[in-house]
């Protein structure tokens, strides 16, 4: 019987199935972060536990931690107790911990696939919903909460239902300063924020094809904000050139081997899917989100939606982010004042992302009252991006340039906006008091934020970049 | 993991879709590991923008403070996997949520807690609201999970259904690792033989140590 790609590696690691029918599904990548392995720990010390294979678990230090240069366990004090406490978890557990100072710190879905933890068609596991962000290496993620935690540590399995199965299929090509993450947005504005509750999504189609592997990453890392209970990308050449030589990948033969394995790892012609969705990207512009949850979404160009555009269903939610937004229907979305802009962010932080927006910021200065953040996610991209003197192109624009780390997403760190404040936002969440009590954020790419920045409103970047030339 | 038999409460209506973890458990910046859930649930939405409680929000309202039940819409709990969205109700002594639809991550922590994640249909969803909100808290409702009814004043027994084996983990609190555990033998056996059929998969080694 032809089976769906998902299909195939929920069937190959099913390890057993539980008495009350769940699967258990073995785990083969779990990666834990200090906002919530404490509990596990403490959990795992009071009931006498051990974890089953330290070897295969890795951990970080991404939401608590400081993004200042110079920063310490001290630095944001709301962070030490968890950073200290996973510290010592990590210990007396035999974990190898990302700490604050390590060169490989960051974000845990950053670093994952860039040390090459995770692969294709392997499992992968983390206490945080956007888990599902190394669905672009082709890996099968699921994000979790601490009692599952916890359950991974003492058994390496999870104890799921089998999600259904649903393909998105993204044709066309994307046009100039168009990227994934606007493709993201259409489609949770389309499908809207539950629709691929209890699905395990494969992105297909040629727009998935040409984007790079970061990109493929913003992608799946968007999934859950549509509900999404997992995202990937089927792997493929290009999936194997981005893991080739990076630090935990499999070495001579055996790279050759899982190679040939992983060319293997696709959806069957006739398989057939739960659901299908298909959106055309060719026309599709920059987007922006005007509201409180990721779905409230137009293009650069749009309006705030009147109510009676919407279907009947998300009327109430509108009216509501319409007086936390501070914002009228009818009001273009490019032009208005923003007080602040950040890029960074599990969705939106990796290399490419920052050179997208480097290019648009050379040259330029940010606009007078506006405070201007770069947090790459990882200490590994951070190095990376200075080397290519992306720092001082941020910085020369007036950007602080930081440490990297989850900061102002959720704001665990500290860092955040003031209450009243208009923040562009590369992150993946628009939700009220996000990124600080009364803060109003809207999503956009990385492209969109840099030009933001710069323009001191909501921008179009084409017509910022088109003004220059 | 406390278990659930069935429940005698207050039922509060917050009938909003995709209520967030973030509105239900905001990051509170405590500077210690044993937070105060308590203090945690809905902490922003209770409260108006001179951080005064906000006597419009519905567990604000007198008849609702000491609510054990929670009445919702659509996909309650979306966004963050934060565990605390369920620990806070449980501080607060909130032992089921009625919902239209929960997110997959949400109803999870719900199971893994005791706290009875009950689903109604189009049909029943309307009508158990209506008798919520026409009771105003005067009168509590009962959940029961072992004949799996809803009862309570203005209309009949509402049936709800529930899968018959998290029905039996949540009456006798079984701990899930417990039922895991009987199973490591077949965890073994899967990690030999996916070491022979995918290597890669069981050795996760740093080739620069």
């Amino acid at each position: 019987m032809p089976r769906t790609l998902f299909d195939k590696i929920w069937d190959f690691h099913r390890a057993g199935q539980r008495s009350d029918g769940r699967d258990l599904v073995y785990i083969d990548r779990h990666v834990l972060h200090e906002l919530h392995a404490h509990h596990a720990f403490a959990q795992l010390q009071r009931q006498a536990r051990a974890v089953h294979r330290p070897d295969l678990t890795f951990a970080v230090q991404d939401h608590t931690v400081a993004t200042q240069p110079g920063r310490d366990d001290g630095t944001n004090p709301s962070g030490t107790a968890f950073i200290r406490a996973m510290r010592e978890g990590c210990r007396d557990n035999g974990i190898r911990l990302f700490d604050i100072d390590d060169p490989e710190q960051g974000i845990s879905h950053v670093v994952a696939p860039e040390l090459g933890m995770v692969l294709p068609g392997a499992t992968h596991a983390v206490p945080d919903s956007h888990a599902a962000t190394v669905g672009g290496v082709g890996a099968l993620a699921f994000g979790c909460g601490t009692s599952e935690l916890a359950h991974i540590l003492v058994t390496q399995v999870m104890a799921l239902r089998r999600p259904k199965t649903m393909r998105v299929r993204l044709d066309g090509r994307l046009g100039a300063h168009v990227n994934a993450k606007d493709v993201a947005l259409r489609l949770i504005a389309g499908l809207g924020v539950a629709g691929a509750r209890g699905h395990a999504v494969e992105y297909a189609g040629a727009a998935v094809r040409a984007m790079p592997i970061e990109a493929r990453m913003t992608l799946c890392n968007l999934n859950i904000e549509m509900g999404g209970r997992s995202g990937f990308v089927a792997p493929d050449e290009a999936t194997f050139a981005w893991l080739s030589g990076r630090p935990f990948v499999p070495q001579d033969t055996l790279w050759d081997r899982a190679v040939a394995y992983w060319r293997t790892l696709k959806s069957d012609d006739d398989a057939a899917f739960d659901r299908e969705v298909t959106l055309d990207c060719s026309a599709l512009e920059p987007q922006i989100s005007w509201g409180t949850d990721p779905s409230q979404v137009v293009g650069i160009s749009g309006r705030v939606p009147a109510p009676d555009a919407l279907e009947p269903s998300r009327r109430a939610a509108a009216q509501s982010a319409f007086a936390y937004m501070g914002l009228e229907p009818g009001t273009p979305l490019a032009g208005l004042p923003v007080d602040r802009v950040f890029i960074g962010s599990c969705t939106n932080s990796r290399l490419p992302d920052l050179q997208v927006a480097a290019a648009v910021v050379r040259g330029r200065r940010v606009a007078a009252g506006v405070v201007a953040m770069v947090v790459p996610g990882s200490s590994r991209v951070k190095r990376e991006a200075e080397a290519a003197g992306l720092d001082r192109v941020f910085r020369e624009a007036g950007f602080f340039w930081g440490e990297s780390g989850c900061s102002m997403c959720a704001g665990g760190n500290g860092d955040r906006g003031r209450p009243g404040e208009r923040c562009v936002s590369t992150t993946n969440r628009n939700f009220e008091n996000r990124q600080g009590p009364q803060v109003r954020t809207h999503l956009a790419s990385p492209a969109t934020a840099a030009a933001s920045a710069i323009a001191g409103c909501i921008a179009d970047v084409r017509q910022l970049l088109a003004g220059a030339a | 993991m406390q278990p659930f038999v069935s429940h005698t409460g207050i039922a509060a209506p917050l009938l909003t879709d995709d209520i967030n973890t973030d509105q239900i458990a905001p990051i509170l910046h405590s500077r210690s590991l044993k937070e105060d859930y308590k203090a945690m649930l809905f902490h922003r939405a209770r409260r108006r923008r001179d951080g005064s409680e906000d006597p419009d929000f519905v567990l604000n309202k007198p008849q609702f403070r000491a609510a054990g039940i929670l009445v919702t819409g659509h996909n309650f709990g979306a966004g963050s996997s934060r565990e605390s969205a369920v620990w806070s109700m449980l501080a607060n002594d909130i032992r089921v949520i009625v919902a239209k639809s929960f997110a997959d991550i949400y109803r999870e922590n719900c199971l893994q807690n005791g706290l009875l994640p009950v689903v109604l249909g189009g049909h029943d969803a309307d009508a158990f609201i209506a008798r919520v909100v026409a009771v105003d808290g005067a009168t509590p409702f009962t959940v029961d999970l072992v004949t799996q009814r809803i009862s309570g004043p203005g209309g009949p027994d509402i049936a709800f259904e529930i899968a018959a084996a998290e029905r039996t983990r949540l009456i006798e609190g079984l701990d899930d690792i417990g039922l895991t555990l009987k199973h490591m033998d077949d965890i073994a056996r899967w990690e030999r033989q996916a070491a022979v059929a995918q290597p890669w998969l069981q050795q996760a080694t740093d080739s620069r140590r």
